[in-house]
């Protein structure tokens, strides 16, 4: 029993080193080596200060600019130091409140625009960080923020192609556009 | 539609595909003849051994049974103080400050028994030290226990009249060293080049394009939240264009917690992160992560047994299984919330969009990919999740919770998964063996009452638990006060926890607000109960085949490597799961099926 208690203590003591220490450390030192940049969370610097990562969702609600997924963490959207998505049920009545207040917030913005909105662009992201949204709900903006911006919808329409990702491979999941990455490039366009 | 069955198609093919060579090189290390690409590291194996006055020797499966719980005990004493401890130790960054007593207790128990339930949200709470020296190493024991104890029911079987079932040490370390290490670092240096982060820094601040304006809780001088005279918390106007982005050593987690079923991610948003899963592919990955060992271990037991149709036999019954329960959440998500139709929301599907119940889901997985991870990891004890369960539709949530009530025997978490299917394969021979008026037996070993005895109590402790203690949490105030969604899904929510710790899973309808003393406690001793009291009989029945005579084939013997033994094998398992929580699964997502339909 007591022998059996040594060994126990012994063999934790030791492979504790190895998978908790060695392991992520090694698996650390390669990656800072290889792939700083990503190992680091994709940071995107702009005049030498870190603007977002390109991986994280930031929030969006000026008319001007494409919005993203809804956020549901707390106690501000996208914060991307507290993940997490709504929880609400399918048939809890403040899941339809939200979406509806949301469906209202998308309609304000753009009063011409009486196509029914995409699905993603009214629920809440899993992660609360979604840096993504579909191409229909990038479509469902572009005419609206070409008109705020004074820039013709096509051009806006090439800027939404250069930063839609297929699938990957041309098979796994979704495609999608990546919310961050356009605005900075509609706001590069205005100074351009 | 094409695409979707496309990526499915793909993710089984694959797997399938990887299932014979995996399986064979387990049988090799279990057996101790490595294979050359890996014999370098014998000498270390052996150093190891000596120094911790590991003798090899033969185990009875009584001293194995002890082993395991000297080291899982060691594991949750570990686990527990380095949490309380964690503000005096290193690697803390952001300053966390010691977890409270009744959630450390908690995780370390989940941690330990590879349930890897989070009461807690990882980026608020744990320092790096804890994620990696508590978290991290009780990824891989917990995951390395589970193989040995299959590897050890899979000698019982394979071996006859002898008194022992192996050496729990040598199981355990060669699962570590050769099989979950050498795939972890693979993986977690893919998934760092797919985008998933793996650093020491503190979290980073970065300047937002737009500034963002929220209503900031305040708080007293030792940081209670302020509340007003109604209760309600005082709050202020707060705009920033500051987002503060957290950081850490995700990706070597991550590949431990798929690849050992664990399912504890190091943000509280689990696998939906994009740090932890950041593209379609790493996901593809981590999908194939949480299967890959237990398919192969199926390879690995067909092999061991000495007659690798038995092994596929049990591979095509989960496959099967797994194929109708994909089916059911794959159609649920996709058809969407039938009551935003109304509110002028976009739900079909198209070339441009996922469609579907897109609430608490990704964008770059939409519903193929969260409904196959959701399927997955319930399936499999992992309790990964890469969209929020407790947004699934009913009958998309009804599947994941059936799966972890069935015991998560299609594929199952590493180790488990085979020997609960082993289990209620058992239990199939004695109803063949009743309906028949013969004795049962199975792989060449005449099953009787004692073997019947501890596999009924695999079978019949689980679902005492958790229908026991959802009944109990539902009638006492600290559970109900606990429940987020409204109606039969608030129901759904409890039921849900307390499936998910019993089956080691770990997955939750996370509304439900579990950080309180009752369920930490509760949860606690449920994911206790839920491991240690399945692994015991298991062992004690493994002990008992392998000091059986072996009986050989004759014309009265059932094949149990045929179409209509795989079909028994899932009739029993869903019979025995319909069984139990057919009343239960009633009063939760069958009534809010039927409300979200329009039936009152």
């Amino acid at each position: 029993m007591f022998k059996e208690f040594r060994t126990a203590l012994v063999s934790f003591v030791l492979l504790s080193l190895l998978t908790g220490i060695a392991y992520p450390l090694l698996v650390t030192g390669i990656a800072q080596a290889t792939m700083p940049v990503k190992a680091n969370g994709s940071l995107i610097v702009k005049d030498g200060k870190p603007v977002g990562s390109s991986l994280i969702g930031q929030s969006f609600s000026d008319p001007k600019y494409f919005w993203g997924r809804p956020s549901a963490t707390g106690p501000m959207p996208d914060n991307a130091s507290a993940s997490g998505g709504s929880n609400l049920g399918p048939t809890n009545p403040a899941l339809l409140d939200t979406v509806k207040t949301r469906v209202q917030a998308l309609r304000d913005a753009d009063p011409g625009n009486t196509a029914p909105v995409p699905v993603d662009l009214v629920t809440a992201s899993a992660s609360g960080l979604d840096p993504h949204i579909s191409p229909a709900a990038a479509e469902y903006q572009l005419v609206r923020v070409a008109r705020l911006r004074g820039i013709a919808p096509d051009a806006v329409r090439k800027l939404v192609a250069v930063h839609t990702e297929g699938r990957q491979f041309g098979i796994l999941g979704e495609p999608r556009v990546n919310v961050l990455e356009l605005n900075l490039a509609l706001d590069a366009l205005r100074k351009g | 539609m094409i695409n979707g069955i496309l990526q499915i198609v793909i993710y089984l093919g694959v797997l399938l595909a990887l299932t014979r060579p995996l399986g064979i090189y387990m049988r090799r290390i279990y057996e101790g003849e490595l294979p050359s690409f890996v014999r370098w590291l014998q000498p270390a194996e052996d150093l190891f051994y000596r120094v911790c006055g590991i003798d090899k020797q033969e185990m009875r499966w009584t001293r194995y049974a002890l082993a395991m719980l000297w080291f899982s005990l060691l594991g949750v004493l570990a686990v527990y103080l380095l949490q309380r401890l964690q503000g005096m130790l290193p690697l803390n960054p952001q300053g966390m400050g010691a977890v409270t007593p009744d959630s450390s207790f908690n995780t370390a128990l989940s941690f330990v028994t590879n349930t890897n339930w989070q009461g807690y949200a990882g980026e608020t709470t744990m320092s790096y030290f804890t994620q990696m020296a508590g978290l991290t190493v009780q990824n891989f024991f917990s995951a390395a226990t589970g193989m040995a104890v299959a590897i050890a029911l899979i000698r019982g079987f394979a071996r006859h009249t002898v008194e022992t079932i192996g050496n729990f040490w040598v199981d355990m370390t060669r699962s570590t060293i050769y099989i979950l290490l050498p795939l972890s670092v693979i993986l977690a240096l893919v998934l760092v080049g797919q985008g998933a982060i793996q650093n020491l820094s503190a979290y980073q601040a970065v300047t937002t394009l737009e500034a963002t304006t929220y209503d900031n809780p305040k708080a007293d001088a030792s940081g209670n939240p302020l509340k007003d005279a109604a209760g309600n918390p005082v709050t202020e106007k707060v705009t920033t264009h500051e987002q503060v982005i957290a950081m850490g050593p995700v990706a070597s987690q991550e590949a431990i917690k798929q690849l050992g079923t664990n399912g504890g991610g190091f943000f509280n948003a689990n696998s939906a992160h994009p740090f932890e899963n950041p593209t379609p592919f790493a996901n593809f990955l981590s999908m194939l992560a949480i299967f890959l060992i237990p398919a192969g271990l199926c390879y690995t037991f067909g092999s061991m047994v000495g007659d690798t149709r038995q092994g596929w036999a049990i591979l095509i019954s989960m496959t099967i299984l797994f194929a109708g329960f994909l089916a059911v959440v794959e159609y649920a998500e996709l058809n969407g919330n039938p009551a935003f139709n109304a509110l002028g929301v976009d739900q079909s599907i198209s070339a441009t969009q996922s469609g579907g119940n897109m609430e608490g889901k990704e964008a770059r997985f939409g519903i193929v990919n969260s409904a196959l991870f959701a399927t997955i990891t319930t399936a499999a004890s992992c309790g990964a999740v890469n969209a929020m369960h407790d947004s699934f539709t009913p009958l998309g949530g009804l599947v994941p919770l059936a799966q972890i009530q069935l015991g998560e025997v299609v594929f199952g978490g590493v180790g488990s998964g085979l020997y609960g299917m082993l289990v209620y394969a058992v239990i199939a021979v004695f109803l063949a063996g009743l309906m028949i008026g013969r004795t049962p037996e199975y792989l060449g070993k005449k099953i009787e009452a004692y073997d019947i005895k501890m596999a009924s109590l695999v079978i019949l402790i689980p679902p005492l638990i958790i229908l026991g203690g959802t009944a109990v949490a539902v009638m006492l105030d600290v559970g109900k006060s606990g429940i987020f969604n409204p109606g039969a899904h608030g129901f759904s929510e409890v039921l849900y926890a307390f499936s998910s710790a019993v089956g080691n899973n770990g997955s939750a309808f996370a509304g439900l607000s579990a950080n309180t003393p009752f369920y930490n406690s509760a949860l606690g001793f449920a994911v206790w109960f839920g491991r240690f009291w399945l692994i015991i009989p298991v062992l004690a029945l493994a002990g008992s085949l392998a000091a059986k005579k072996r009986i050989p084939v004759s014309v009265g013997s059932m094949a149990t490597h045929t179409p209509l033994f795989v079909w028994l094998l899932i009739g029993t398992v869903l019979l025995v799961g319909a069984l139990n929580f057919v009343p239960a699964l009633a009063l939760g997502p069958v009534i809010e099926h039927l409300n979200m339909t329009g039936v009152h």
